[in-house]
C-alpha cells in the first residue's frame, strides 16, 4: 500500500480497510460528501484510509477517445488502491468505470488486465457497499421531509443501484420518499456531453426537473455529483426551491450545511 | 439520400423548439416506450428468449459464409436469382437492370431500410420509373420528399393536419379534392389511391427482416398488409436486404420474430409476416413469375470480426431509439441519414464516414438505456466510444478540446501537483461565489452557464481538508 495514505479510525480493531476513492467532483466540488462517506464507512466498522496518489478515474479521457492516457490514469489508481480490501466511491459512474472498464482497457496486456480484475472485484459504489457487502441495517438517522431519488445511469445500469439506497432512505425516520416519473432517465450530464450539447442537455435536464418539481418532494437526492450538479444548477437556473444534496450526505446526517448551488448565507436575489 | 448529418447541431436544436415534432416525441414515450415494458412483462421468459435470438444471431455471424451460400443455393434451386452488391451504387445498378429487363414503368415499395440505404426511389425516379411506397409511413414522407424519423415509424413526426395537406396537394390529381381532416378518411384515401398502384405495378420491391438458410426464404413484417400486396402481386418481385439478415431455419425465425415485435412496438407480433419463397411455382394461384434478392453489403463485411461486430446481431427493431433521452428529444432527422438514434450513430459514421457524422458518436450521454433494452444485446454505448476513439486517433476532434484534454491528463497523472493547482482554484471559486452559491455565468463555461447555473464549489478540497486534519492529529 501507499506509504503516504493516511488513516483514521476509531474503532479498536477495525477488520475491514477501505481504501475511499474521493472522486474529482467529490474532492473538489463538494468534500461534505467526502466526509460523509467517511463517516458512514467508519461507523460501520471500517478503516478509512485516503491514499494520497488519487485524482480522477479517467473518465473525461476515456469517453474523449483518448484511450493511452486513460490507461496511465488507470494504472495510477490500481497502483494506490490495489493494497486495500475493498476501494469505495461515493459515485456509481466512477466505481462503474473502476469495476467494469478498467479490465477492458488492458485487453492486450494480461500483467495489467489481472491487476485491474483484482481490484474491480473489490471496487464498490458506497450506498450499495454499505447495503451489500457490509449488510447494515440501520444507519439511525432522522430527518424530517420529503425526498425524491434520482438513478443515476451508471450506477443503476453498470452496478445494478436501485433498492439499496431506497432501503436505507426508507429506515431514515421522518423522511417520506416520493417516487418521480422517469427517475431511471439521464438528467442530461453525461460528462462532457453537457457542454459539447448543451440545448440537448437542457431538454433532458428540464424534463428531469419537471418530473422532479411534480413530485411536491423538499430535496432531491442521488448518488453522483455530476448529476446532481447538473440538476441544482437548471433547478437554480428555473428559480425552483427544491434542494439538493448526495445521498450520502444525508444517510451520515451530514445535510446540515447549504445544498448544493446554495450559499452560506442565503441571498435569494435572483 | 446526401447525408446531412455534419448539420446536427444546428438541426438538433431546430427540432428541439418544433411544437409538433415535440408533440410527436411524445407519442414515442407513451406508446412504444410504454407497450414494451407491458409486453416484456407479460412473458417472464422474455430474457431468455433474448438470450437464445442473440445466440442465434452470433452463430450465423460466426458462419455468415456458410448460410449466405446456403440462402443463395436454395433461392436459385427454387428458380429465384441472387446478387452480390458491395456498393449502394452496385445495389442501384442491379435492381434499375432488373427493371428495365422487366419493362417496367411502375414500382411498388414496401417499407425497406437497405432501400433507404441504397436511395433507391430517387434512383428510380431519375431512370424514369414511377417508384411508389405503400407503407402508409413511408409514402407519407415520400410525399413530404424527407427521409424517414424512424426505422419503424418513419413519419412519426408527422401530424395529422400536415398529412391532410400533403394529401390534399397530391391527391387532387386522383380527384380526391376534398380535404380529409381525420384519420379513418386519410387512410382511406391513402387506401384508393394505392390500391390502383398495386394493381398495375409491374415490380414490387421489399426489404427482409431475415433471410432463411434451409429454405431460401425471404421475410417481411408489417402491420398494413401492404408489404403482401407488393410481393405478390406485381410480375416480378425484388428483395433488397443487408448480408446480416440471414438466419439458419425457420425456427430460429420464430424466436427472433417473438423479440421483434415486442421490441419494436409491443405486440405479441406483427399483424403480417410473410414468408416468399422463390417465384410462383406451376400450380400456384398468385405471386410472382421472377423473384430477384439483391444482397448488400455497403461496409458490413468490414465490421465483422471487428469493435462493431456486435452491431451485426441488430435486427432494427427500433427500442434503441424509442428509449433514448437524446431522440425523444430531437427526434430522428437531426441524424440526417436513413438510420437514426443510437443504432443510427454507431452505423452512419461507419456507412458515411465518420468525417461526414462527427457529432453522433459525441452527442450521446453513455447512459446505457439502449443497450438495456436492445433485445440483441448490443452494446451500443461502448460502440460510440470506440467511434471516439477513432476520431482521437484520426485528429478529428477540435484542436481546443486537444489541448484541454492533454493539460487535464498532464494534472491528472500528477495528483500532488493537481491538488495544489486544483485545489487552489476551487477555494477562489468558492469565495467568488459565497454570497450566492452558484455562478450565473463563467468565463470559459458558456457550455454549462448558457442553459443551468454553475454550483460552486464549497471551499477548500477535502484532499487538503483532510490533510491539514491528519496533520493536525499528528502535531
Amino acid at each position: 500500500m501507499t506509504s503516504d495514505a493516511t488513516s483514521s479510525s476509531r474503532n479498536d480493531s477495525p477488520s475491514i480497510r477501505v481504501g475511499l476513492f474521493v472522486t474529482c467532483l467529490v474532492d473538489l466540488m463538494r468534500p461534505n460528501v467526502g466526509f460523509a462517506a467517511v463517516k458512514l464507512l467508519e461507523d460501520a466498522g471500517c478503516l478509512v484510509e485516503v491514499p494520497e496518489l488519487q485524482s480522477c478515474c479517467g473518465q473525461p479521457a476515456y469517453n474523449s477517445g483518448d484511450f493511452s492516457d486513460t490507461q496511465r490514469i488507470a494504472r495510477q489508481v490500481i497502483a494506490a488502491f490495489e493494497a486495500y480490501d475493498y476501494v469505495v466511491a461515493p459515485s456509481g459512474s466512477c466505481a462503474g468505470m473502476i469495476k467494469e472498464h478498467y479490465p477492458r482497457l488492458f485487453a492486450t496486456d494480461a500483467g495489467w488486465r489481472n491487476r485491474a480484475q483484482q481490484l474491480a472485484g473489490r471496487c464498490y459504489e458506497l450506498v450499495s457497499f454499505l447495503h451489500d457487502v457490509l449488510a447494515v441495517e440501520d444507519l439511525s438517522i432522522a430527518r424530517k421531509g420529503s425526498v425524491t431519488y434520482h438513478d443515476s445511469c451508471s450506477g443503476l445500469r453498470e452496478l445494478g443501484i436501485h433498492g439499496q439506497p431506497r432501503a436505507f432512505l426508507g429506515r431514515v425516520s421522518g423522511l417520506e420518499l416520493r417516487e418521480m416519473t422517469d427517475s431511471n432517465v439521464c438528467c442530461g450530464f453525461g460528462g462532457t456531453f453537457c457542454v459539447k450539447y448543451p440545448k440537448i442537455s437542457e431538454h433532458l435536464v428540464s424534463n428531469k426537473v419537471a418530473n422532479i418539481a411534480d413530485t411536491g418532494a423538499d430535496a432531491l437526492l442521488g448518488g453522483d455529483l455530476g448529476c446532481l450538479l447538473n440538476i441544482a444548477g437548471r433547478i437554480k437556473r428555473e428559480g425552483r426551491a427544491t434542494k439538493v444534496y448526495h445521498v450520502a450526505e444525508v444517510l451520515a446526517g451530514m445535510a446540515d450545511v447549504p445544498a448544493i448551488g446554495d450559499a452560506d448565507t442565503p441571498d435569494d436575489t435572483p | 439520400m446526401k447525408p446531412t448529418s455534419s448539420q446536427f447541431k444546428k438541426s438538433a436544436r431546430v427540432a428541439l423548439v418544433d411544437p409538433d415534432l415535440q408533440r410527436a416525441m411524445g407519442f414515442i414515450r407513451s406508446g412504444f416506450v410504454e407497450n414494451r415494458r407491458a409486453a416484456v412483462e407479460k412473458l417472464p421468459e422474455f430474457d431468455e428468449l433474448r438470450r437464445s435470438a442473440r445466440g442465434i444471431k452470433e452463430h450465423t455471424l460466426q458462419n455468415l459464409d456458410f448460410y449466405l451460400q446456403a440462402f443463395e443455393k436454395r433461392v436459385k434451386a427454387d428458380g429465384g436469382q441472387v446478387y452480390w452488391a458491395s456498393t449502394p451504387e452496385e445495389a442501384r445498378d442491379i435492381v434499375l437492370g432488373i427493371c428495365r429487363r422487366a419493362g417496367a414503368k411502375r414500382v411498388t415499395k414496401a417499407k425497406s431500410m437497405v432501400g433507404e440505404e441504397i436511395a433507391i426511389n430517387e434512383a428510380l425516379e431519375s431512370a424514369g420509373f414511377e417508384a411508389i411506397e405503400t407503407d402508409l409511413g413511408e409514402y407519407i414522407i415520400q410525399l413530404a420528399e424527407e427521409p424517414p424519423s424512424h426505422i419503424i415509424a418513419p413519419a412519426v413526426h408527422k401530424t395529422k393536419s400536415q398529412i391532410t395537406e400533403l394529401f390534399h396537394k397530391h391527391h387532387a390529381r386522383y380527384g380526391y379534392t376534398e380535404r380529409q381532416t381525420e384519420v379513418p378518411g386519410l387512410v382511406d384515401e391513402a387506401r384508393q389511391v394505392l390500391r390502383e398502384k398495386f394493381l398495375s405495378a409491374d415490380v414490387g420491391i421489399t426489404g427482409a427482416n431475415f433471410l432463411v438458410a434451409e429454405t431460401g426464404s425471404t421475410v417481411i413484417v408489417t402491420n398494413e398488409g401492404n408489404g403482401d400486396l407488393t410481393n405478390t402481386l406485381p410480375p416480378v418481385h425484388i428483395v433488397t436486404a443487408g448480408i446480416e439478415k440471414v438466419v439458419p431455419t425457420r425456427e430460429d425465425v420464430s424466436t427472433l420474430l417473438r423479440v421483434l415485435a415486442r421490441s419494436a412496438t409491443g405486440q405479441e407480433m406483427s399483424v403480417y409476416t410473410t414468408f416468399s419463397t422463390g417465384p410462383r411455382r406451376q400450380n400456384d394461384l398468385d405471386g410472382p413469375t421472377e423473384f430477384h434478392v439483391v444482397l448488400l453489403d455497403n461496409g458490413r463485411s468490414q465490421m465483422l470480426g471487428n469493435e462493431f461486430h456486435e452491431m451485426l446481431r441488430c435486427i432494427r427493431c427500433g427500442a434503441c431509439m424509442n428509449h433514448c433521452p437524446v431522440y425523444q428529444g430531437i427526434g430522428g432527422h437531426a441524424y440526417g441519414w436513413v438510420y437514426v438514434g443510437p443504432m443510427g450513430s454507431v452505423l452512419t459514421p461507419l456507412m458515411v464516414g465518420l468525417d461526414q457524422a462527427g457529432d453522433l458518436p459525441n452527442a450521446c450521454t453513455l447512459n446505457g438505456r439502449c443497450e438495456e433494452v436492445c433485445p440483441m444485446g448490443i452494446g451500443l454505448p461502448g460502440m460510440l466510444r470506440q467511434l471516439r476513439r477513432r476520431q482521437y486517433q484520426n485528429r478529428q476532434t477540435s484542436t481546443v478540446s486537444r489541448v484541454a484534454l492533454a493539460a487535464w491528463s498532464f494534472l491528472v497523472r500528477r495528483p500532488r501537483l493537481y491538488r495544489r493547482v486544483m485545489g487552489g482554484a476551487v477555494a477562489s471559486l468558492a469565495w467568488l461565489a459565497r454570497r450566492r452559491g452558484r455562478f450565473r455565468h463563467m468565463l470559459f463555461a458558456g457550455g454549462w452557464t448558457s442553459v443551468r447555473d454553475l454550483p460552486a464549489p464549497q471551499g477548500s478540497s477535502f484532499q487538503n481538508q483532510w490533510r491539514k486534519r491528519r496533520q493536525g492529529s499528528q502535531s
